[in-house]
């Protein structure tokens, strides 16, 4: 399997300017990290805010430059302080936010939308970006109709698939996926969801799916990558991760994260009620 | 008897294009000491029957009731002043933001004097002392620091401590929290669901938790009402729920929970409407 991505040392500084009241600090955001992920795998990212997971995402879509360590793209190095990254590698790696409510201009037409980065990045005639937006929006479960519409005119779960789309128009490789289902409805999420894993089947894409919730990853990935502080405190496969984390932090996520499973159920309300009858006794 | 007891509550918003019924027919009881969780998706109107009950909703809404008891007292017809000795005293309610729910202008210590000279009528040095016991009942570290402290000087999980406390203050018998953790961290949410669990048991209040989220209802509640699109779909004790839901709509949301996945793919809500209208 060819490697796609990979991150050697990565860190990323935060200058914090002095103002009135104090001198400049400098934030370590990242402190070193390292990863790799093969075509067509998914890499989830898990931490809490503050963690460094979304800077480690910008970094790895080639829009915030890393302070320090290498990162490898088709197994090239990519360092957008030297050179801003050409259309070439534009088209390799794209990104999809968290909130679909701000990252649609809400000026602009959704065809206008899925055919602007075939304008930037390619030399494609209008008449075929046109076909091509409107194949896009098939395949996300939209449809030809939704070409001349604007943003608010869809729903949370909608434009989530637009972004998709929009992302997709250059036949990206590598895909960063920031908080893709948080903002959306359960019911909504898993169709979002199973969007993606078709998507993934289709065209052979590699994701980093950056996110927060336990259970989301464990649907989703084949490796994850715990983030803390900016450290990677543990990285494994699935399996490796879920069955038996070794770090604290990690058993300290597991131990948060909310269970929905029967028996845990039946043993709460057994507490309650033995705590109640102790009381009332 | 229920505590607070609502028959059929109908709310409907004026809007430019017409009427919007947000909540249509819904039936709300619960009980003294209980925990009762209203679990919706965004639009279920979860929110707004709560509202309707703290007199927080616009002008631009009709609320419209069989019955809306408070202890047997009929709310709907409250003056005014009455209904203010009943809200904000024994019954309280905290919300999904905790940062932007309190005043930046003001410290937290004095916003939760504030209420406790407003509400309880006691001294400046009685709420100060007050609102220390306060503020260590909810675990704030550094407790006579933190009611200096501005709103954005603290993190979100304090925050939320903070409108805790002032929520508690009074010695409410029924606090309604409206998706208290939904703005926090996994692990803060776990603190925060323990915390407000441990008070409720302490001070024997009910809670009404409204959430989109099915495993802070596993993990928190007793009883259980289900709404979708302003219809109450499902009414269960926790563990009857989530063993053999029996409304449709109960069985696609928890079917649709990654951790319940089975194959490959998630079935969605939309799925399992066009399988049940298929038999």
């Amino acid at each position: 399997m060819s490697v796609v991505l990979e991150g050697r040392g990565i860190t990323r500084d935060y200058h914090v300017p002095g103002g009135l009241f104090g001198g400049a600090k400098t934030v370590r955001a990242l402190k070193g990290i390292d990863f790799k992920v093969e075509k067509g795998k998914t890499l989830a990212i898990v931490g809490e805010s503050g963690s460094g997971k979304s800077t480690l995402g910008r970094i790895v879509a080639l829009i915030d430059p890393a302070t320090g360590g290498e990162l490898l793209i088709d197994g090239k190095p990519v360092d957008i302080t030297k050179a801003r990254p050409g259309p070439g590698m534009r088209s390799r790696v794209q990104m999809v936010f968290q909130n679909p409510y701000g990252s649609l201009n809400p000026r602009q037409k959704i065809g206008n939308v899925l055919m602007e980065p075939l304008v930037i990045n390619t030399k494609i005639p209008a008449a075929e970006r046109r076909e091509r937006a409107e194949a896009m929006l098939i395949r996300v479960g939209l449809g030809p109709e939704h070409f001349n519409r604007y943003p608010h005119m869809f729903s949370g779960g909608q434009r989530q698939r637009i972004a998709i789309a929009r992302a997709l128009m250059l036949n990206p490789a590598l895909l960063v996926l920031d908080e893709p289902v948080s903002a959306l409805d359960l019911s909504v999420q898993a169709q979002v969801l199973n969007l993606l894993a078709d998507l993934q089947d289709e065209f052979g894409l590699t994701y980093v799916f950056v996110s927060h919730d336990l259970s989301v990853v464990r649907y989703i990935a084949d490796e994850v990558m715990v983030i803390s502080q900016g450290e990677a405190v543990e990285q494994g496969s699935r399996e490796e991760v879920f069955a038996n984390p070794r770090h604290p932090y990690t058993r300290q996520l597991f131990a948060a994260t909310p269970v929905t499973d029967v028996e845990a159920i039946r043993a709460r309300v057994a507490r309650r009620k033995a705590a109640r009858g102790a009381v009332t006794a | 008897m229920a505590l607070l007891n609502i028959r059929n509550l109908t709310v409907r918003f004026a809007t430019a294009t017409g009427s919007f019924t947000a909540v249509d027919g819904v039936d709300v009881s619960v009980d003294r000491g209980e925990v009762l969780a209203i679990v919706g998706e965004s639009g279920s109107g979860k929110s707004v029957s709560m509202l309707a009950v703290m007199g927080l909703l616009p002008d631009t809404a009709t609320i419209t009731a069989d019955e809306m008891t408070y202890d047997g007292r009929d709310i709907s017809n409250m003056t005014r002043a009455e209904r203010r000795r009943l809200i904000g005293r024994e019954i309280t309610m905290i919300f999904q933001e905790p940062v932007a729910s309190l005043n930046p202008s003001f410290t937290t210590g004095f916003q939760i004097e504030e209420v406790l000279r407003v509400n309880l009528g006691l001294s400046k040095r009685e709420a100060r002392a007050r609102a220390l016991d306060l503020f260590r009942a909810v675990g704030i570290p550094e407790p006579e620091e933190k009611l200096r402290a501005y709103p954005h000087q603290m993190s979100g999980g304090q925050c939320q401590r903070v409108m805790i406390a002032m929520a508690i203050a009074s010695k409410p018998r029924l606090l309604i929290a409206d998706e208290p953790t939904t703005a926090l961290d996994v692990t803060i949410q776990k603190q925060i669901l323990d915390l407000l669990m441990k008070l409720q048991e302490e001070y024997g209040m009910a809670l009404i938790l409204i959430t989109h989220d099915m495993g802070v209802v596993a993990e928190t509640a007793d009883r259980v009402v289900v709404q979708y699109k302003g219809r109450k779909m499902e009414e269960a004790d926790v563990l009857s729920l989530f063993e053999a839901p029996q409304h449709p709509y109960t069985r696609a949301l928890l079917s649709a929970l990654p951790e319940n996945a089975t194959g490959d793919r998630l079935p969605t809500v939309s799925d399992y409407y066009s399988q049940e209208a298929g038999r």
